[in-house]
């Protein structure tokens, strides 16, 4: 029984964090980085995980990528891939789930392109990687380039001849391997138009230093498109863009996020971009999940104090209204707040903040929030 | 643009390129022109807000105002006197009256420094101070003005936040009492919790002590909390200046027009759909000719390609640099160019 009810809640979740510990050790102490993250993204939608500098988000991130540094230490926790736990798969089997079900975009485009090879050249490695996984859309943008080219006229024995050649291979059947490179060419440069970068053709032959900020940023998505993910984890991807560069992104992610069928992680610390972006947002502070709810919701009717004081707190281009601050600074996860993480700069804390920490409760549909002021 | 009364600063036509060396004998080859031909003025007791993005030149424009570095062409006319060629004594009596802050407050504190001998040290350059607790008082003076308390004095920059590193950074360019101060993204580096405190603070500091801002960030909503009037750079030059309302509620040239509906709103109820500019900014040593802006200018027509814009003032002190006088976004440039709305197009001044 408990475990019929268990299917039924993941059935439209593709990934499930469960009370997801992580520490950092140092020479300083045990950096207490992650304090029972709970996080659930649903299959298609945009969930924005929003938290000021250092509050985990990225932590969490490489967690579930399995790509942490040396130092850290999954205390306890489970991360669950459509049910399959992450963190209990080999390092060969994470390797592979990154190949093809789970891909990260960093904020630093320098630390995932590889500088000395051009850009076409690596996303046609992703797709001749796994030949089996990739056969279906090789083919598909084969046909989809020969029906270009062809239009209608007719046919030279050379082109009748490739045409039933890419018509007759199926999912199971073999290919050789300059077929393969010659496909995947075609497809890397149409995940390349697809990412809306002007000349595909051109950037397909260039190298990542030869690129801007943004044909950068745009290069990266579509490699991470190119693995076909079921989750994609985009950490602050526009925060060292300039703002006109930023738009021309996000306006991008809004676009693919009809064509693409992932769902998609969106980190960032600006709770303008989740407002533009997302439809469920996540608020993250000193190492748990402090707010969960729909977009909408959570900027109409913030529940924690430090969502209500983080929104009073943001400067907005449309107004001019006096900011109102949080009193302190963000707590030092070497020796972070006992109870409730927050209660240091919370006007609210009352005699059982200190010594409680608040579990994360569904205090209305979809809208879940950990803090004692709601029961826990 | 000419000098104003009750302007405190005024700038004409500032330069600064820096040369591009090349070759084996390191000859000059060619010019980034970080700041190509400014003018602006800040009244007393105001807050001219300078938004632009990366590389656009708001730091060097900054370095040249405050003679960190010489302008290649311009003046720089400071409290009705011109400054721009002062030098030995004078400059440092001029520099007293000018601080700056910068963007990162790790960078810009001696970590080797506690918060007292970081300000008694500036004290001690400008001769402000004859005694030692003459200049201690001091030092606990301004810890207090920028909402520390005199324990901190004692600590390492180190033991600060970042919030609290910006608080030092303040107090240290309010050591030697200037009256204008130039903040250069002064909460770029800070969780926007603490950027709040930060704003407040420099608001009511100018409140109390009748102080002039120069604030620079690369943040729109930022500089609209804290500015009464907002200049717009782009690739080293000002395209438009006018009251920080007018800024953000009618914009007038196409690139700062562009640059508010960039900005994405914090309120998922007003969706709309952001206004992408096409490309790049254009490198600094490479500007375009005619109107710079012409490369991703959606309505750039033949004439901006050709010959560069004044910069004329359309209303009172409304300023743009651009060909046209329009209402831009609900205007097409096919219609530009078949010269239908030519009533919109001036004669050069
Ligand atoms: N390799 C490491 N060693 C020690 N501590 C670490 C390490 N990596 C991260 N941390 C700590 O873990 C905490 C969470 O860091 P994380 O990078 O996830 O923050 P973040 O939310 O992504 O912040 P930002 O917005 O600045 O990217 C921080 O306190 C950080 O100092
Ligand atoms: N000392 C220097 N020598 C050569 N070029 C310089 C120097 N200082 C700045 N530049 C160049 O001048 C241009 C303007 O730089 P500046 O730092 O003023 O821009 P900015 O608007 O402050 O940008 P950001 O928002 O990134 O701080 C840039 O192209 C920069 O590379
Ligand atoms: S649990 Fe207490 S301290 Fe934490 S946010 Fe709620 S009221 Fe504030
Ligand atoms: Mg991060
Ligand atoms: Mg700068």
């Amino acid at each position: 029984m408990a475990v019929m009810s268990r299917a039924l809640v993941t059935k439209d979740a593709v990934l499930e964090v469960k009370d997801l510990r992580v520490d950092f050790h140092t020479y300083a102490g045990d950096v207490k980085a992650l304090n029972g993250v709970e996080l659930t993204v649903k299959r298609g939608e945009i969930l924005g995980l929003v938290g000021e500098s250092g509050c985990g988000k990225s932590v969490t991130a490489l967690s579930i990528v399995g790509l942490l540094p040396q130092n850290a230490e999954v205390v306890s926790g489970e991360i669950l891939l459509e049910g399959r736990d992450l963190l209990r798969l080999t390092k060969e089997e994470m390797r592979l789930a990154r190949l093809g079900e789970i891909a990260i975009v960093f904020q630093d485009p320098a630390t995932y392109l590889n500088p000395v090879i051009n850009i076409g050249a690596q996303i046609t490695e992703i797709l001749t990687s796994d030949r089996r996984r990739f056969q279906v859309e090789l083919v598909s943008a084969g046909l989809k380039d020969f029906e270009g080219r062809v239009q209608g006229k007719p046919l030279s024995p050379a082109l009748e001849k490739e045409g039933r050649r890419l018509r007759s291979i199926t999912p199971s059947s073999r290919m050789r391997r300059g077929e393969v490179k010659r496909l995947a060419k075609l497809l890397a440069l149409s995940y390349l138009r697809m990412v809306k970068l002007p000349d595909a053709a051109r950037v397909f032959k260039m190298y990542p230093f030869e690129l801007s900020g943004g044909m950068r940023q745009r290069a990266i998505i579509a490699m991470a498109l190119a693995r076909r993910p079921k989750l994609l984890l985009a950490d602050e991807i526009t925060t060292a863009l300039d703002v006109t560069v930023q738009a021309q992104i996000l306006r991008l992610l809004k676009e693919l996020k009809e064509k693409i069928d992932a769902s998609v992680v969106l980190i960032t610390h600006d709770l303008a971009v989740v407002a533009e972006l997302c439809d469920r947002a996540a608020v993250m502070y000193a190492g748990n999940i402090v707010e969960v709810a729909e977009v909408k919701e959570l900027f109409a009717n913030p529940l924690h104090p430090y969502t209500k004081g983080l929104l009073e707190a943001i400067p907005r281009p449309d107004s001019r209204s006096e900011l109102k601050s949080i009193a302190g600074s963000v707590p030092d996860l070497l020796f972070p707040p006992t109870g409730c993480r927050f209660h240091p700069r919370c006007p609210f804390a009352f005699d059982r903040c200190p010594k409680v920490a608040p579990p994360l409760v569904e205090v209305s549909p979809g809208h879940l929030v950990a803090c004692l002021l709601y029961g826990g | 643009m000419k000098g104003r009364d009750g302007d405190l600063l005024t700038v004409q036509d500032l330069h600064k390129w820096f040369p591009i060396k090349g070759g084996l004998l390191g000859k000059t080859v060619g010019q980034l022109r970080a700041v190509d031909g400014v003018s602006l003025s800040v009244m007393k007791g105001e807050t001219l807000g300078v938004v632009g993005e990366s590389g656009c030149g708001k730091t060097t424009l900054a370095k040249t105002i405050l003679k960190l570095i010489k302008p290649t062409k311009g003046k720089i006319i400071f409290d009705g006197s011109d400054v721009t060629d002062l030098s030995g004594r004078k400059a440092m009596r001029l520099r007293r009256r000018m601080q700056i802050v910068f963007q990162d407050p790790y960078a810009s504190l001696d970590p080797r420094q506690t918060v007292r001998s970081c300000l008694t040290e500036v004290m001690g350059v400008h001769g402000l101070v004859t005694s030692r607790r003459e200049s201690e008082e001091a030092a606990e003076n301004l810890i207090e003005k920028v909402g520390l308390n005199p324990d901190h004095l004692l600590r390492f920059p180190h033991e600060f936040s970042g919030g609290q590193r910006q608080r030092i950074a303040v107090a240290r360019a309010l050591v030697t009492n200037p009256d204008f101060l130039v903040l250069d993204e002064p909460t770029s580096s800070l969780d926007v919790s603490v950027q709040a405190q930060i704003l407040n603070l420099l608001k009511s500091l100018q409140r109390e002590f009748g102080l002039t801002y120069l604030f620079i960030s690369h943040n729109l909503a930022v500089i609209r909390q804290v500015s009464h009037r907002t200049a717009v750079m782009y690739l080293g030059r000002m395209v438009e200046i006018a009251e920080t309302e007018k800024i953000y509620s009618e914009p007038k040239h196409p690139y700062t027009s562009a640059l508010v509906s960039a900005v994405p709103i914090p309120d998922p109820s007003r969706r709309t759909e952001l206004a992408a500019l096409e490309g790049d900014v254009p490198s600094p040593v490479n500007i375009p000719p005619g109107c710079r802006f012409n490369t991703r200018c959606p309505y750039a027509t033949e004439k901006c390609r050709r010959e560069t814009p004044p910069l004329v003032e359309i209303a009172p002190s409304h300023w743009i640099e651009c060909h046209y006088d329009i209402d831009f976004p609900s205007m097409k440039r096919s219609d530009l160019e078949r010269g239908l709305i030519s009533g919109g197009e001036r004669a050069p001044e």
